[in-house]
């Protein structure tokens, strides 16, 4: 090991396939964006749904699988959000995508009161925690009769139609109101589905996901080198918040009927997103893109089942966590090393690389 | 002015007194050593010293401040690095990553600026070879070193060795003897908690003897080994 040698190390994280699938995503994003050019609105409303599924899933990885932070009450901001869009519209008259807006500032600051209590609790407690301020959320609302109470209510007729770019949409394409408003949720979802991984992958190549990790694995050694694990868990806290907020303004601005029981339900919003990263892989970027495809594929098949459905699926997530713990995508890249999101730093240079392994992160 | 300063320095859990009046000073380049039997107290004295435990009464002093009830985080900052008796690796980071956590925090610099640092810790310590394993499959000898290691990467101005030497062959206490002489060369202030004498006893200048809480002496090395009070509760030999 000479010193000299040293001079020759270089720093990576990415590999010859990460970038190569790169131009894959690019390619993706760009077929996604010109989906609704030919395919059905049916087909649009699907991947609406497996899009927004997908940026909530992604929020609770980044909680969970990256912070440690295991929230069962993330429905507390997808309601709260979808809330505040409604009352923007129905209360202010304001444009629903402004709606979205101040869903996602709203949302963001609901973290801050609601962080107070839960960061007082730790592990289990802390799950629960989230789930009762999410169970409290759900009976304010029910009591707000200007939304409409415990029933809810819709969206003004005429709301979504007179959106902010939906007649530019029906124009250019010349598709009604109702197909363009598909089509722009759509395009909205879309945008903040490659935003939020883009972000994320992102924020843990930076210097932050390394103090992250480090709070993850042991909170003590984190702080004894200068890691401030309540910063990084608030942060991260926050910005899981603010994206759930929007993305439950955007769905229900699709749906344009809300009621308590549905925009805080912990079934939809956080009991299915926790089978999408467990059976997915946790921990991992990939795992909620491959949990939310086999989610969305066992929801269609199952759909005739009735309550056999949730029982399939409970019994499939035990499976998952029995046999392959870190999920398939974990499964998948035990078995061939391949990353798609990596985020290890591999240092490389003459004496090391002999050793180099395709380790796999988290 | 001593680098590190406690004055009168306590700490009980219930009625258990686990560190009783602790005053000592560090003068700044020195390597000190603690001593006593296991139950002493001398782990406890390192969490005050980093924080990681609140002091009851007495104050601590870094560099000239008072750092009595400052958190962990800014301790290590202001310049106290440690490590751990049980080493606590950051297990599903890899070797390398636990550094640049380290030295990215601890010393408050960019990734890029420091990865040619910590590949000559890692060189030092001899972890290169594992730089790219996950810190959760090393050995214990290895863990001890990525401690280490660790450590060096905030770039201390006080280092606190707990017991680094414990569980290791004669050859890699010697190693790791070694090592340790070359960081103490470069400037660095040491205090190191160690059962194995020979190996501390070949570092530092000055021992302090901790039991019960109490610091029952301090000096030189070979006048501590020598003293009657060591001898029979430390040793445990009747004279």
């Amino acid at each position: 090991m000479a010193v000299e040698a040293l001079q020759s190390f270089r720093v990576e994280t990415r590999t010859r396939l990460s970038s190569a699938f790169l131009v894959v995503a690019i390619a993706v994003l760009a077929i996604g964006f010109a989906a609704p050019l030919f395919s059905s609105r049916v087909v649009i409303q699907d991947l609406f749904f497996i899009l927004t599924m997908l940026v909530l899933a992604q929020c609770w990885n980044l909680l969970a699988g990256f912070a440690g932070l295991v929230s069962v009450g993330q429905q507390a901001f997808v309601g709260f959000g979808a809330y505040t869009m409604f009352a923007a519209v129905i209360l202010l008259g304001l444009d629903p995508l402004v709606g979205i807006v101040l869903a996602g500032l709203l949302a963001a600051l609901l973290t801050v009161p609601t962080g107070f209590f839960v960061f007082r609790l730790q592990g289990a407690y802390f799950a629960i925690g989230t789930w009762v301020i999410a169970e409290v959320a759900r009976l304010s609302f029910a009591q707000w009769k200007a939304l409409g109470g415990g029933t809810g209510t819709s969206l003004p007729s005429g709301a979504t139609r007179d959106m902010f770019g939906v007649r530019w949409i029906a124009d250019l394409f010349g598709w009604r109101a109702s197909q363009a408003t598909d089509v722009l949720c759509y395009w909205l979802a879309l945008a903040l589905a490659a935003a939020t991984i883009l972000f994320i992958h992102r924020l843990l190549r930076s210097r932050q996901g390394l103090g992250l990790a480090a709070v993850r694995d042991n909170q003590e050694a984190a702080r004894a080198v200068g890691v401030d694990p309540r910063w990084m868990k608030s942060t991260v806290y926050l910005l899981a918040g603010l994206v759930s907020g929007v993305t439950g303004a955007l769905i229900y601005v699709q749906k344009a009927r809300i009621s308590p029981d549905a925009a805080f339900s912990v079934t939809d919003w956080t009991a299915y997103v926790i089978f999408i990263v467990v059976i997915g892989g946790i921990g991992t970027i990939e795992g909620p893109i491959v949990g939310v495809i086999v989610f969305f594929v066992l929801r269609n098949v199952l759909a005739d089942y009735g309550s056999w459905y949730l029982l399939i699926l409970g019994l499939i997530g035990i499976l998952v966590m029995l046999v392959a713990p870190r999920g398939l995508w974990g499964l998948f890249t035990d078995r061939t090393g391949i990353q798609l999101f990596p985020v290890r730093r591999m240092l490389t240079g003459a004496s090391t690389t002999k050793t180099i392994t395709g380790g796999t992160h988290g | 002015m001593p680098i590190l300063a406690l004055d009168n320095v306590s700490k009980s859990f219930g009625a258990l007194t686990v560190t009783d009046k602790v005053s000592f000073a560090l003068q700044s380049g020195e390597a000190l050593g603690i001593i006593g039997p296991n139950g002493a107290g001398k782990s406890t004295l390192f969490n005050l010293i980093t924080g990681n435990i609140r002091v009851d009464a007495g104050q601590v002093t870094f560099d000239g401040a008072d750092v009595t009830r400052q958190p962990p985080m800014a301790r290590c900052l202001a310049g106290i690095g440690r490590t751990f008796q049980i080493p606590q690796p950051f297990e599903k980071l890899t070797v390398f990553e636990n550094l640049l956590v380290a030295a990215t925090f601890g010393a408050r610099k960019r990734e890029g600026e420091v990865s040619d640092d910590c590949a000559s810790i890692l060189a030092e310590t001899g972890l290169l070879g594992r730089a790219n394993q996950p810190a959760g499959s090393l050995s214990l000898l290895q863990r001890k070193r990525l401690e280490l290691a660790r450590a060096l990467a905030t770039q201390p101005k006080v280092l606190l060795l707990d017991e680094i030497a414990g569980g290791l062959t004669e050859a890699e206490c010697h190693q790791l003897v070694e090592t340790i002489q070359a960081i103490h060369r470069r400037g660095a202030s040491i205090i190191w908690i160690e059962h194995v004498l020979n190996a501390l006893n070949s570092v530092v200048s000055r021992l302090l003897v901790l039991n019960f809480g109490k610091v029952i002496g301090i000096g030189e090395p070979d006048e501590i080994m020598a003293s009657q009070a060591v001898r029979e509760i430390y040793l445990g030999i009747e004279v």
